[in-house]
This record gives structure tokens, sequence and C-alpha cells, in this order.
């Protein structure tokens, strides 16, 4: 974990990316209202979600529309300063951390839904809408869009585009990327292009779609989506399982899904996140359990009783301790709520939270839940690990407090176990949150020389100038790989 | 304008005063963006959100910005509604880092001569002494019913005024006169045998321009089955000056209070006011650092009830109270809901008047703009604000506007004006509602009474 990178945010710094004559240019583009390099202006935009991350930029700017977007970006390019598109800044891998300064993009003015498109199950907005606010738009279309990131009332489409965001729902409906049908994108050089379509089928070159989300923010400016919907499940239970023996609930996960079943959701708790969820929520969650696993399935009735008797049925046969139906909906709204403040309320814990993604094949859950115990104990740190268990995604995380040099340096070398750990079970370093500047030094461990060779490449080919969100996913040197001698 | 010097000073202050741990609790996650009414009217301004406060309020303190105009301004510009409280899952107390940034700044400016006669008039000579808050209303009082405010009006020599204060003298209540403010019950006993013994805290805004409320608090506390006891010494809670960057008042006003009711020995310390509620609770986070009060502080914030909970405690709302027929709303005091977690009773207590059909409005837990002076010295901001917030009160059809606490009444009545609606819509305190309600089933009461000896 790298020290907050103070170099940017030295009162003394007097270089600055933007000239007089460039910034006249910006306003003359943007209005003066909309561009922004004051000290507090710049300062609330130098950090998103990610603990030890914090970069001043050069100044802030709000386009109104696709047009302003292409003359920025064309001036930027024009003058070397990276820009750093920015949703609501709730990512956790420092990828909205101006890390080289540059400029700020904000899409406080771009925040429309443009069509909902009955016929053809559409939705065309443009990035800056709240998540939450496009569910609930289509919802009341008797629509549905399931990407859910626990951040959804806050978080922008923009920004779940950009980071490939995925959610509670991951297991059975996908993440954004399978969501995302046609994009208008600003390139590097200022050229507008659009990919894909109102198409289900459409094979027409490259999939360029595909490429933009999850490129955070790294090869161009998305300024417009059209995503795809699909009809409101009819539907939906939820229950919970309880667990004395951690590897027990972890066996449970595969267990479901050897059997044939795809739950809606499927998530996993530990003890220690349970007690702290508890003590926010304050919704009766059990906290003298092991582990609990929050299982949930939608679709037509009959299918929902049928799965749902069914997983009840494996839990207590792998030693679930009991297996509690939600009595109503808001019942199993709690739960739910509860689950995503899962990771700010570890933040009680201690000051500082360090939060991983490293990601198995879900066949492998309970071989990683062990090894995240016994590596915290071996680096005498504390872990909590909840997650999305359904679908490998586990959320590893650690309470700990930045001014602790020494612990600070444990908490690493664990995490850096962990990666190497998830590695060699097939996994990745990060399964939906990206890898930004936080796991840029890890990257390479996962891709192998040549294959962060062929993303240079792709990189390169698109931004030769290296302004599209430079300091992100590529990094100056890779770390050190640890050897899992187990 | 702050020099310089004031900077550098107020910087060190602020190193040496802001709770570090608070600040690091923050972790940035965003969870309090969606709550904050001047994120969301500012258009997502990530300097008008608690989290960019925050950040705010931490770069200060490691050097890295000055505590320039910029930070003052997003400072100002928070309402102190407290809403990114209870979303927080970390907990971090924003209400105070506020409080002890807002006074650090205002103690260590220099503000132009105006602004320090008013603050100094306002904060020192008027609130904290009771007589002269009556004689401040009764002056008011005689403005309202010499003719001089008809006079005035008429005349339109208030158009000397800008707009926000034009607007709150349409709004103000039609006070008492002094006579009246003067002869205040010290104790009163409760109707049928006692169930509780109770002390009022009666506050000076309250007890003067909002006389017949408190009248109606106690009279309701009395039909409750509560002995009251009203101390001639309280004072002014301090809120005003505790959100205005006055720490040291609040803090003299404090000891005051505490004084005059711990030696009362009752089980309550009855409010009907959120902000000055709210502002009673956390006298223990105001006295923290003070041996001698920080245990005194502590047992009387234990006693601090909000008058509904209260009521709702001794089942008043198994009455059979009784209004016309009418549809109703509820609009949230931030301090009351936020701070003293006092949200379920009013709306439990309006629900079981019969003839009330009760509508929530949509987001009847966002601050309505009033926000102690914020409506005065942010107008712009509180006006925004307060049209959303009358937009969405429309939207219920209700024709009875219920509030806790007498910021959020003004403000609800002034919204009522600039919508246009007054011929339609009332705002009302609680209390003073179901006072109404007990009379209206009293009198059916009698009615019925009346009909079947007949």
């Amino acid at each position: 974990m790298p020290s907050i990178k103070y170099e940017n945010l030295r009162r003394e710094r007097v270089r600055t990316l933007i000239s007089n004559d460039v910034k006249q240019r910006f306003i003359r583009i943007v209005g003066a209202e909309n561009y922004d390099d004051s000290q507090a202006g710049r300062l609330v935009y130098s950090y998103d979600a990610t603990p030890q991350f914090q970069s001043l930029p050069d100044a802030v700017i709000a386009p109104r529309n696709t047009q302003e977007v292409s003359e920025i970006v064309k001036i930027c390019n024009e003058h070397r300063i990276p820009i750093v598109p920015r949703g609501s800044g709730t990512n956790l891998c420092a990828g909205t951390c101006p890390v080289e300064g540059g400029i700020v993009l904000v899409f406080k003015h771009m925040n429309k839904i443009l069509e909902i498109d009955e016929e053809n199950l559409t939705v065309t907005v443009q990035p800056g809408v709240i998540t939450l606010d496009l569910i609930k738009a289509v919802e009341a279309k008797g629509l549905f869009y399931p990407p859910d990131p626990s951040s959804m009332k806050i978080s922008t489409i923009g920004g779940n585009i950009n980071e490939n965001s995925g959610g509670l729902r991951g297991l059975k409906y996908g993440v954004t990327r399978d969501y995302v049908l046609a994009l208008e994108v600003v390139l590097p050089n200022g050229e507008i292009i659009r990919t894909g379509g109102k198409l289900a089928k459409d094979v027409a070159g490259y999939d360029l779609t595909r490429l933009f989300v999850g490129s955070e923010g790294t090869l161009g400016v998305i300024t417009e989506a059209t995503l795809k919907l699909i009809p409101m499940p009819e539907t939906k239970k939820t229950m919970l399982a309880l667990y004395q023996d951690l590897e027990a609930a972890a066996r449970s996960v595969s267990k479901i899904i050897a059997n044939k079943i795809i739950p809606a959701t499927l998530e996993f708790l530990d003890q220690p996140t349970l007690e702290v969820v508890e003590a926010y929520a304050q919704i009766g969650l059990p906290t003298d359990v092991k582990a609990v696993l929050l299982i949930e399935q939608d679709g037509p009735h009959e299918i929902v009783e049928r799965d749902i008797k069914k997983m009840a049925e494996i839990c207590k046969k792998e030693q679930a301790v009991s297996v509690q139906l939600a009595r109503s909906e808001e019942e199993a709204e709690a739960l739910r709520t509860a689950r995503r403040t899962a990771l700010s309320a570890l933040a009680r814990l201690k000051p500082t939270t360090i939060l991983e993604d490293a990601t198995v094949p879900r066949s492998e859950i309970a071989k990683m839940v062990k090894a995240i115990n016994e590596i915290a104990e071996k680096y005498n740190v504390k872990i909590c690990t909840f997650g999305h268990a359904g679908d490998g995604n586990l959320h590893p995380t650690c309470p700990t407090d930045a001014r602790d040099r020494d612990e600070m340096e444990r908490v690493e070398k664990a995490f850096a176990e962990i990666f190497a750990k998830a590695i060699e079970l097939g996994g990745t370093i990060t399964g939906e949150h990206g890898v930004g500047a936080m796991k840029a030094p890890y990257l390479e461990w996962k891709l192998g020389e040549a294959g962060i060779a062929a993303m240079k490449a792709i990189k390169q080919a698109l931004d030769p100038n290296n302004i599209m969100n430079p300091g992100k996913v590529f990094a100056k040197s890779t770390r050190k790989r640890v050897v899992v001698t187990r | 304008m702050t020099t310089e010097k004031e900077r550098a000073i107020m910087q060190t202050e602020f190193q040496k005063r802001m709770d570090e741990d608070e600040l690091m609790n923050c972790m940035r996650c965003g969870f309090c963006l969606p709550t904050c009414p001047t994120y969301i009217e500012s258009g997502f301004q990530e300097s008008h959100s608690p989290r960019g406060r925050i950040a705010l309020m931490k770069a200060v303190v490691d050097g890295l910005i000055d505590p320039d105009e910029d930070v003052e301004r997003s400072l100002n510009m928070c309402l102190g509604c407290r809403a990114c409280e209870p979303v927080c899952p970390s907990g971090v107390r924003y209400g105070h880092l506020l409080e002890e940034a807002r006074d650090i700044i205002q103690q260590n400016k220099k503000h132009s001569f105006p602004v320090r006669v008013v603050r100094k008039l306002v904060f020192d000579e008027l609130f904290p002494y009771p007589k002269r808050m009556r004689i401040a209303t009764a002056l008011l009082g005689v403005y309202q019913r010499s003719g001089l405010r008809s006079f005035a009006r008429r005349t339109g020599l208030l158009k000397v005024l800008p707009s926000s204060l034009r607007d709150m003298e349409k709004i103000l209540p039609d006070v008492p006169a002094l006579k009246e403010m003067k002869e205040r019950p010290r104790h009163l006993a409760s109707e049928g045998a006692p169930k509780r013994r109770v002390a009022f805290f009666s506050g000076c805004l309250m007890d003067t321009m909002f006389m017949p409320t408190n009248d109606a608090t106690m009279r309701l506390l009395q039909l409750a089955g509560c002995e009251v006891i009203i101390p001639e010494s309280q004072t002014c809670c301090g809120a005003l000056h505790g959100h205005g960057g006055e720490k040291q008042k609040a803090k003299e006003l404090a000891k005051q209070n505490i004084q005059a009711f711990e030696q009362l020995d009752v089980d309550y310390v009855v409010t009907n006011a959120g902000g000055c509620g709210a502002f009673l609770t956390e006298y223990d986070h105001l006295l923290k650092d003070e041996a001698e009060w920080s245990e005194r502080a502590k047992t009387f914030v234990a006693k601090i009830k909000d008058i509904s909970e209260v009521l709702v405690e001794l089942d008043f709302h198994k009455k059979g109270l009784k209004v016309k027929p009418q549809v109703v709303t509820y609009q949230d005091s931030c301090h009351l809901r936020n701070v003293m977690k006092t949200s379920a009773s009013p709306r439990k207590l309006l629900r079981s008047i019969q003839g009330v059909e009760f509508r929530e409005m949509k987001d009847a837990d966002r601050c309505c703009g009033s926000a102690g002076i914020y409506n005065i010295v942010e107008p712009e901001m509180s006006m925004q604000i307060l049209d959303y917030k009358m937009e969405m009160a429309k939207q219920t059809k209700a024709s009875t506007i219920v509030t806790a606490n007498p910021g959020c009444l003004l403000q609800m009545k002034l919204g009522i004006e600039r919508a246009g609606l007054s011929n339609r819509v009332r705002a009302v305190h609680i209390v003073d509602f179901l006072l109404e309600a007990v009379e209206r089933a009293q009198e059916a009461e009698h009615e019925e009474h009346v009909r079947k000896t007949s």
C-alpha cells in the first residue's frame, strides 16, 4: 500500500500544467462557472473512496455536452494535460484520483436519462445519471437493470461503465459489461465515435463497446450509453443461513452451484463483519455465529419456491445451524441494505480500512476463505471477509491505522500474499473494483509480461500522448512476486 | 476577507483543536452525498457535501490548504441539518467537526463593523436574557398591534429590507403582550393521578414569540398525567451560539441550564423544539473537557426527551383525539430526527387522530432550509431548498403541514406564502395541533352528552 502521494499536494508546488492562455480557452468552451481552479475546489476532487490516495488536479471542469468534451480533450491532447473523468468518486482502486494532476472532468450537467425504449428494451443515458435513479426509472415501467454495486445510491452510470462495476446480483445476472449495448465516446484526439447499437447481434468489426467498458477512463471519455434492460422478475425470496463453521458456509456455496441452481444473490459475511454491520444497522443479524449466507432467488413463483426450498436443504446438509426466511419485503430489503453497508461499517473498527476484492473460481471459495484466515494469522493482522461468494468475488477487509507504519507494512504483505493465492487458485487480483493506481503494481502477476504488453499496445494506439487518466492500470514498476509455499 | 495573518492563526487552531480521529474516521465512501441538501441543490458539487467539507477541514489540519474564503464558504453553506450522520456507516460525528471548525473561523476572523455589532447584540446581549427577549418580543408586538405594521406594509416602507427579511416579517406570528410573557407558570399539577414528574425546558423564542405553543405543551403534559416544573433560572439552550461559532458563550448557557435543572428530581426534561432539544442532548460533548461539568452534563443529557416521545410513552395516542377531516403531512425537524432520533412518535400521534388522513411527503426527512438563521444569512440556497420542499408538500395535497420546531414552522409558513397556498394550506406546531384535537374531542363528547340528556 503506497503511502499518500503528496507530491501533487504540496502548497509550494507552483508549476501548473495549465497556462493562463489554455485556461482562457477552457473557459471560453464551458463558461467561467464550469471551470474551477481554486484551492478548495481542487482539493475536493483530489480523492475518491480509496484510502491512502490523494493528489490535487490543476482544475475541475464541468462540460455541458459531448461537443464541449471533445473540444476540451483536443486542447488537453495538444498540451499533454492529463484528463480524469470522474463520476461520484466512490471507486475503490484510486481510479479517479488525479495522481498526475491535470483536469478532473465532472458530469453534473450531463445527467439526463435520454430515453427508455420499451420496444427494444433499452435505456439511453448520459454518464452523470445516478445508478439508483436509473434503476428506479426503469422499474417504474416494469423493467429491470440488474447491476447493483453497493454504492448505487451514489455512483453514476458513467463511473459504473468505466469500472465495469459488479454488485450483489452479479452471479445470476452478470455485471455492467453484460448490459452495455452502445456507447458514445470522445477519443483522446477529440474525435467522437459511436460503438454498438440497440442490437442483440452485431459483429461489425472489433467489439469496441466491450473494450471501453472497464477501461477506467484510460482510453477515452464516455459521453453517452445505451443499456440493455430485461423484464422485472415476478417474485423474489430472501433467506439467511447461519453457520458455526466458516468453511461449511463456503462449501454450501459450491454445493448450491453444483446442484445447478443459480441464485440471484449469494452473499457471505463472516463473524467480525456481522458484528459491525449489526452494530450499525441494528436489524437483528445474528452475531453469535461464525458466518452467514444471504441467499436470494427471483423469477416465476414456482421456481423461486422450489429453488429456495432446495437451497435451504443443501445449507442444512452442510451443517447450517439455522435457515431463516425473510418474512416481508421490508425485512429482505433490510438484509440487503445491511450487506451493502458492510464495507463502511467495518470502517468503524479502525481509522483506516483497506479493502480488496480478490476473486477465485467459485469452486475454490472454501480454499480461499481458509487461506485468507491463515494469512491474517501469519502476519498478525485482522482481516474480515465478506463478499459475493456466489461468483467467487470476496472482499477481505483489513481495519487498520495508516499512522501505524509497522502494521501497514504487514497489511501490505498479507494482501500481496492473498493476491498470489487467488492467482494460484485460478483467480484474479480484482473482481470488480478495478486496477486503478492501487493495484497497478500487481497487474503483471495476473497478466504476465506479454499480457501487459498487449494491453499497452492498445493504450498506445488510442492515446499516444498518454493523457487519459495516466498512472492507472499500468504501473511504473511491478511489485516483486510473492511466492506462496503452502 | 481574512488576512494572511488571520489564516495562519486559524490554521494553527485547526491543528490544535480539530479531532484528528474523527477526521480520519471519514473513509470518503460517499454514503452521505445523496442525503445532503446542499450537495443536491448545488448540482452535485463536492465542496458542498459533507465528504468534501471534511476533506477541506482535514486538508487545513494537514497544512495542505489555507483556511481561505472558499473553505469558509463551503462551511457556511452547510445547513448543519446533520442528515449525513445517521447514514454514515463509519459513525463520523460531522456536526461536532462543523461546530469546532466554525468556531475557529469566527473567533479568529475580524468581522466588518456592522456584522460585529449584530453578532454581539444577538449572541451576547439578547438571547441569553429572558427578560430582554420578552422586551424585544413585546416591541414586535407593539409594531404588530399599533398600526405601524399596516402602515409599513401599506406604504411599501418594508421594501428597504432585503427580500429575505421582508418575507420573514410577513410570517412572524402575532406575539403576546409583555404582561402575559412575564406571568409564566412555575409549577403545574397533573390532571388526574401523576404518572410522571417532569421539568419543562421553555426556551427563549418559544417562551416569547411562540408562547401559546409552550402553553399548549404544558397543557398536554398535564393531560397526559405529568406534574410539570418550569424552573425560572433556565435560559436559552445556546444552539444558535454553538452553531454560529460562539462556543464559549454556548458553554456558559449550558452550565446555567444544568444548574437550573439538576436539583429538580424529575423523570424527564421535556422540550418542544427539535433544535433546542438536540443541542441540550449534546451538552456532554460541549462540556467534555471540563472536569467539574462533564459528569453533571451526562446526567442532564440522559433526561432530555421530546414532548412527542413523552406523550407516546404515556399512551396519549390512545386518548381518542379528533379533528375535522383533513389531509395532514409532517415535516421532520432535522435535529429532532437526526440527533434526538425522534421521528416515529410524532407520526404515531398524528395517525392516531380521528379525521386525519396522514400522507407522508417525499423527502420529509430532508431539511426545509430554515436551519437556525440560515434562511437569513444564506437566503438564496435556503429558498431553493424551500421551494423543493413545497413542491413535495403540494404533491401530498395536505391542507395541514405539521412541524416540531419553531424555525421549521416559520419556514413552512414562508413556503406556503411563496407558493401562493395561504388560502388552502396552514403550518402548525405538533403540540398546537394535538391540543386542537383534544379540544375537538372534548367538544364532540360534550355534544354527545347534550344530545343524550335532552
